[in-house]
């Protein structure tokens, strides 16, 4: 993956960059908002992370830049700020995912993933399939190894984020963002019961298990591992 | 402006007191007024009759009791219709000459000044005026009386008594109406700071309390006080900042620390012991980052002052979110839930912050509530109010420490065991502040009652995320 990196913190930049290298990324990295803005409108990358705070142009003009230019590669915003004000005007500038500093390597890396996924999927699919387990978009049906599973609705859209971002690392963030639609610190750790019920329902009784807990990171859905 | 209000002002009340001052001054200034003029024309009598009696002490002294009555009975004729009274009687008080036709009622028989009632033609008592004289004593037994009619100057008197007594009353009038314009003035230009000192209070913290530039007293206190809001929130950006600070210096090299343990852990995977160490060390960082990221939002929100993020959130839907998503940590528990949903009622207000509000006080229901025990969550609309309650059927918190627990770090000690920062009802706190609500505990017996009361904002059409 070619990744484009925009961020005037050294030590931030340098932990990223050898992070994301060492992941098998190849990463180009600009310290400033000139600089950054003549990168990404050169050369093509897959996704770009953009600090918001750079000298120069910031990184919400960047953005605005280059959708304005029709450049649609999918940008991650790193900011920190962190307020809600503050996520709504980057994702209204063009960002297609927000994240606040300091972060958890774990956490960049499976939103980045999530980024790129993005870019590829086609989004017209109506039948999810990981292994054996098939989700049927259109009748709202769900079945691993042919056999009927119930779900209810909530358990459905879980399973259908994990399905579509299956064998990457989804984190708990995600998760809440994405299928509970909110922005917000559980203090207990709720999502991890969401997970273990539908866990019981698709992986109970079938080989092998399908979704399973990284540590330190949130969960994947897939048969490696 | 309120007429009660200005019953109530300071201003109108000095007012008042000023004019019961000022009133008792003109009181007495009229009072001596009436006084010295009464008193000079009483003079003025008194100095007529003496002149008279002067005269007939003269010819009296020259030409004996027969000259006497001569010019008594020529002043007789002379004007009949003048107010001096003549009255020669003699020892049985027969009159002999004079324009009375008897010895008045209690007049006395002996020398010195006497007031009397005259009698007028009609014998009819109505028709009576006073009447001011001297006796004299004559020779032989004669008595001489002069004297003066004073209705006049009486009814004079009464004049003066009127008139100073409408200037009494105008007086206060023009008094009463002058203080409370006065006061009027003065109690709409605290009114302007009071009205501003709300907004700010509220947190509007860029309002300033307006001035007229006219350089008077008021203008200078609200100068002073729009200097001391410019103190103020130069110093509460200075708070900012140093959390900002603590936030970049402290956060970044935790952050820094987590990564490169877990860095380490990626490496080590797989042998053995160290491992779990490191896992262990790696959610400790992460327990003290999340730490760190409550106390700064507290922090953050506190700062706010609501505004862009604030939509039209449907309270209803909000719950039942939050409660879909702790329902299965509450199953695990076998903790019953019962919901009472009024639809339709809105709120204006930041969605994200309000939803971690009430999974932060759901999350401490089901922490505390026991296995097997009961929730409750009723949302209700009364007068134009939105409640919210939240009840559990846990061990409830003590009522001294209802204030305490809204403190950031404070735990009660029973749940010191229990996992947790003692910045959750922190957080719920600030949100429930920033959205202009009202939280408050009650005893459930047995367990505890979370109660948020806020306004409801009427539109529901207002625009949705």
């Amino acid at each position: 993956m070619n990744i484009l990196v925009i961020e005037d913190d050294s030590d931030t930049a340098n932990y990223l960059i050898k992070g994301l290298r060492e992941s098998g990324h190849a990463v180009d990295h600009a310290a400033d908002g000139k600089e950054g803005l003549y990168l990404a409108m050169e050369e093509h990358h897959e996704v770009m992370v953009i600090d918001r705070m750079l000298p120069g142009i910031d990184g919400l003009s960047i953005i605005r830049t280059l959708r304005a230019s029709g450049n649609r590669t999918p940008v991650l915003i790193l900011s920190a700020l962190g307020e809600v004000d503050d996520r709504v005007h980057g994702l209204r500038a063009g960002g297609d995912d927000y994240l606040v500093k300091p972060f958890a390597y774990s956490e960049l890396l499976a939103r980045l993933e999530a980024l790129l996924r993005r870019g590829t999927a086609a989004s017209a699919e109506t039948v999810l399939r990981v292994a054996d387990l098939e989700m049927d978009l259109l009748s709202r049906t769900v079945r691993r190894a042919g056999q009927a599973l119930d779900l209810q609705p909530r358990e459905f859209r879980l399973l259908e984020y994990l399905m579509r971002h299956a064998g990457q690392v989804v984190t708990r963030t995600m998760l809440l963002e994405s299928v509970w639609d909110y922005h917000f610190d559980p203090q207990t750790n709720v999502i991890d019961v969401h997970i273990s019920r539908l866990r019981s329902k698709i992986d109970k009784g079938f080989e092998p298990s399908l979704l399973r807990t990284v540590r330190g990171a949130g969960y994947s859905l897939g048969t490696r591992g | 402006m309120a007429s009660r209000y200005l019953l109530h002002s300071s201003t109108f009340r000095l007012a008042l007191i000023y004019m019961a001052l000022f009133g008792a001054s003109v009181l007495l200034l009229l009072g001596f007024i009436y006084w010295s003029t009464a008193a000079y024309l009483t003079q003025q009598t008194d100095q007529t009759i003496e002149a008279e009696i002067a005269d007939l002490a003269e010819r009296y002294r020259m030409t004996g009791l027969a000259g006497l009555t001569t010019l008594i009975s020529e002043r007789l004729s002379r004007k009949p219709a003048g107010s001096a009274i003549y009255l020669l009687v003699n020892k049985s008080l027969d009159p002999l000459l004079g324009n009375l036709n008897r010895w008045p009622r209690g007049a006395q028989v002996q020398d010195g000044w006497v007031d009397f009632q005259l009698e007028g033609p009609g014998a009819d008592n109505a028709d009576t005026h006073p009447a001011r004289a001297r006796v004299f004593r004559i020779k032989g037994g004669y008595l001489l009386l002069v004297g003066s009619d004073i209705h006049d100057l009486e009814h004079t008197k009464q004049r003066i008594i009127i008139t100073l007594a409408w200037g009494l009353a105008i007086t206060f009038v023009l008094g009463g109406l002058g203080g409370a314009m006065m006061s009027r003035t003065t109690v709409r230009r605290i009114e302007s700071i009071n009205q501003a000192s709300r907004e700010i209070i509220s947190g509007d913290l860029t309002r300033r309390i307006p001035t007229r530039n006219t350089g008077d007293d008021f203008d200078v206190l609200a100068d002073n006080l729009n200097a001391m809001l410019d103190r103020i929130g130069l110093l509460m950006e200075d708070v900012r900042r140093v959390s900002d600070n603590i936030a970049h210096d402290l956060r970044t090299p935790l952050a820094r620390l987590r990564n490169r343990l877990e860095e380490l852990h990626l490496q080590t995977s797989g042998t053995g012991a160290n491992s779990e160490g490191i896992e262990q060390a790696v959610s400790e960082a992460d327990r003290l980052l999340n730490t760190f990221n409550a106390l700064l939002r507290i922090a953050r929100i506190e700062a706010q002052h609501g505004g862009e993020s604030f939509t039209a959130v449907a309270m209803d839907d909000l719950v039942r979110d939050v409660a879909e998503l702790y329902e299965p940590l509450m199953e695990e528990k076998r903790q019953a839930l019962a919901m009472q949903l009024h639809r339709n009622v809105h709120v204006s207000g930041d969605r994200d912050l309000l939803f971690q509000a009430i999974a932060n006080l759901l999350d401490n229901a089901t922490k505390y509530t026991p296995a097997g025990g009961n929730i409750q969550i009723d949302l209700a609309r009364e007068n134009g109010k939105g409640r919210l309650a939240i009840a559990d059927s846990g061990p409830g918190i003590p009522e001294a420490a209802h204030e305490k627990v809204f403190q950031r770090f404070f735990r009660l000690e029973q749940s010191r065991t229990t996992p947790g920062n003692g910045l959750g009802m922190s957080l719920v706190a600030a949100v429930v502040t920033l959205h202009r609500m009202s939280i408050r505990l009650e005893d459930n017996r047995p367990g505890l009652r979370v109660v948020i009361e806020f306004p409801v904002c009427e539109s529901a059409a207002a625009p949705l995320r």
